[in-house]
């Protein structure tokens, strides 16, 4: 059961998408986010919409893998639609009980179920098409000026990489303590929630003390192989900005002037 | 000596707050190019032994000298880590990143090196040890003998001159064992590498051209296998075990047959044991 999940949903592919820097599209993301959230009409919106359907299809990532990550999201989105339509000023279109309808209600409901939408649709778009490795090295890079006022980058990178890296690991373990547990008779799919949370504990025990063994262990190897540090340290996979990556910047950069353009001159 | 590549003299270890020493009085001589075996039951002070060979841990007492570089001093402890290179027992807990040429990589990426001698490295290491096809696996994929190739390629990449490998197959189904000696000796063949060969199988000491035999802390017997095999009372009385092999011999010996005791192999057996009969009916 623990083997189904996967983590940063990574689908690997040979697109231009694919292809660009990861820096690249970290700092595209930011800009689809910020031409996402001054889009205050339907214009602008539209503009961000079919941008984003653009790049979906470039990746060749099928839309169903997209909309298979929205489910979860249902309870919010209409949340917000229904907040949205009913707590509205604006002109009254239809109204029963105490629920009134309004046109600026509508509006408002439709916009922020898209901006929500596409939000995450943009967000899943840059893990489907680049690797967890490949993010974290792209955020190490781009956060490099943070290391002057003494922020630890380079720590947090490899926290992370070295965390991706033992998370297959641990749910093996995982899998294994508990099949023991249960040949010993533990039981972990029946009961309340408070007894089945209880049971998770005899699982939760042997894990941690096996991770802080392992961690122990893993901090002794990298010394041996000569680890201080950030310090001093070059890469084998120099990341490297090519001409389609500059291309995504300007095009993204566009996007975001002409969703404030739009905005503000449009419908 | 002129050629050895690390000395211990008169080397005593002892964890903080432990009662006594985990390794007392151990002086010893490695030579550039040997194959050195270490033998000894658990909580024997192996595994302490090797951790002082990488400036891991450092001497109580006495001095490790790594080509003429004493592990206590600070400002030697990268040379002497990128020049005695150590594998452990678990490779999950060695592999630090999710691609295998991104691990190998991980040594000479700390060392600084430009970015086409790390891949030039890490090209050699991997074929070197026969994963370079594997080289864009996920590591979690790979069975343990695999790991732990990748493991020995990821200190290879260092380039250095002792490799120290601290019961390597212990975790491994008897085929990656058997691939983790191999590669072993591949290795030792194409680069003459200084190996220090930490165990509890005695059968992987046979080929050694010396073997330590560790008990309680202290170096006990010092000799060729064939040597120290021998001494069979002497090795009980360590808790250790002899090759099925000696063990037959001793046996003849003990119902009175003159077989002398050192061969180690079937064949080398089987010989002397014939050589004895054919003695016995010309007699």
């Amino acid at each position: 059961m623990l083997k189904d999940i996967t983590l940063g949903q990574y689908f690997p592919g040979n697109t231009v998408v694919h292809r660009l820097d990861p820096r690249t599209k970290l700092v595209a993301v930011v800009l689809y986010i910020a031409a996402l959230f001054t889009a205050d009409n339907a214009s602008a919106t539209a503009l961000v919409l079919l941008t984003l359907v653009f790049c979906v299809a470039l990746s060749h990532i099928r839309p169903k893998a997209l909309f298979k990550g929205l489910k979860p999201l249902i309870v919010i989105v209409i949340l917000t639609a229904v907040l949205n339509l009913f707590y509205s000023d604006g002109n009254v279109i239809c109204s029963f009980w105490v629920l009134r309808i309004t046109d600026n209600g509508i509006r408002r409901a439709v916009l922020m179920v898209l901006r929500i939408l596409l939000l995450v649709c943009g967000t899943f778009l840059l893990t489907y098409t680049t690797s967890p490795l490949q993010l974290t090295d792209g955020l190490e890079q781009l956060l490099s000026p943070l290391k002057k006022v003494r922020f630890p980058v380079h720590e947090l990178a490899m926290m992370m990489s070295i965390a991706l890296r033992f998370i297959p690991t641990l749910i093996e373990e995982t899998d294994k303590i508990m099949s023991a547990q249960k040949a010993r008779g533990a039981d972990f799919d029946s009961g309340s929630l408070v007894r089945r949370a209880k049971a998770l504990l005899p699982i939760l025990v042997p894990l941690f003390v096996s991770a802080f063994r392992r961690a122990d262990e893993l901090a002794t190897a990298m010394e041996c192989r000569c680890y201080s540090g950030g310090e001093g340290r070059t890469r084998m996979k120099v990341l490297h900005m090519g001409r389609n990556d500059y291309l995504a910047l300007a095009f993204w950069a566009a996007v975001l002037a002409g969703s404030i353009v739009l905005t503000r001159y449009g419908l | 000596m002129a050629n050895s590549v690390i000395t211990l003299d008169n080397v005593s270890f002892r964890y903080p707050d432990a009662g006594r020493d985990a390794l007392s009085g151990v002086s010893l001589s490695i030579e550039s190019g040997s194959f050195i075996a270490v033998l000894g039951h658990n909580g024997s002070g192996k595994s302490t032994l090797a951790k002082l060979l990488n400036a891991i841990l450092v001497p109580t007492e006495g001095t490790v000298t790594v080509k003429g570089m004493d592990t206590r001093d600070e400002e030697n402890l990268l040379n002497v880590r990128r020049t005695v290179g150590m594998v452990f027992q678990n490779p999950d807990n060695q592999i630090v990143a999710s691609v295998v040429e991104d691990d190998v990589a991980f040594a000479p990426e700390n060392l600084g090196l430009p970015p086409a001698e790390i891949r030039r490295r890490v090209d050699e290491a991997l074929k070197r040890v026969g994963m370079y096809e594997y080289r864009h696996n996920a590591p979690h994929l790979l069975s343990g003998g695999q790991k732990q190739r990748v493991a020995i390629a990821g200190v290879l990449a260092m380039q250095p001159e002792i490799l120290v490998l601290d019961e390597p197959t212990a975790m491994l189904d008897p085929s990656g064992r058997r691939d983790v000696l191999r590669t072993i000796s591949d290795l030792r063949a194409a680069t003459g590498v200084t190996v220090v060969l930490i165990t509890h199988h005695m059968d992987e000491c046979i080929d050694a051209d010396r073997l330590l035999v560790v008990s309680d802390g202290k170096l006990a017997l010092d000799g060729t296998p064939k040597a120290v095999f021998s001494q069979v009372e002497q090795m009980r009385s360590f808790g250790l075990d002899v090759p099925a092999t000696t063990e037959t011999l001793y046996d003849l010996r003990a119902a009175g047959a003159d077989v002398p005791l050192g061969a180690l192999s079937d064949t080398d057996a089987a010989d002397v044991i014939v050589r004895w009969l054919e003695e016995k009916i010309h007699q």
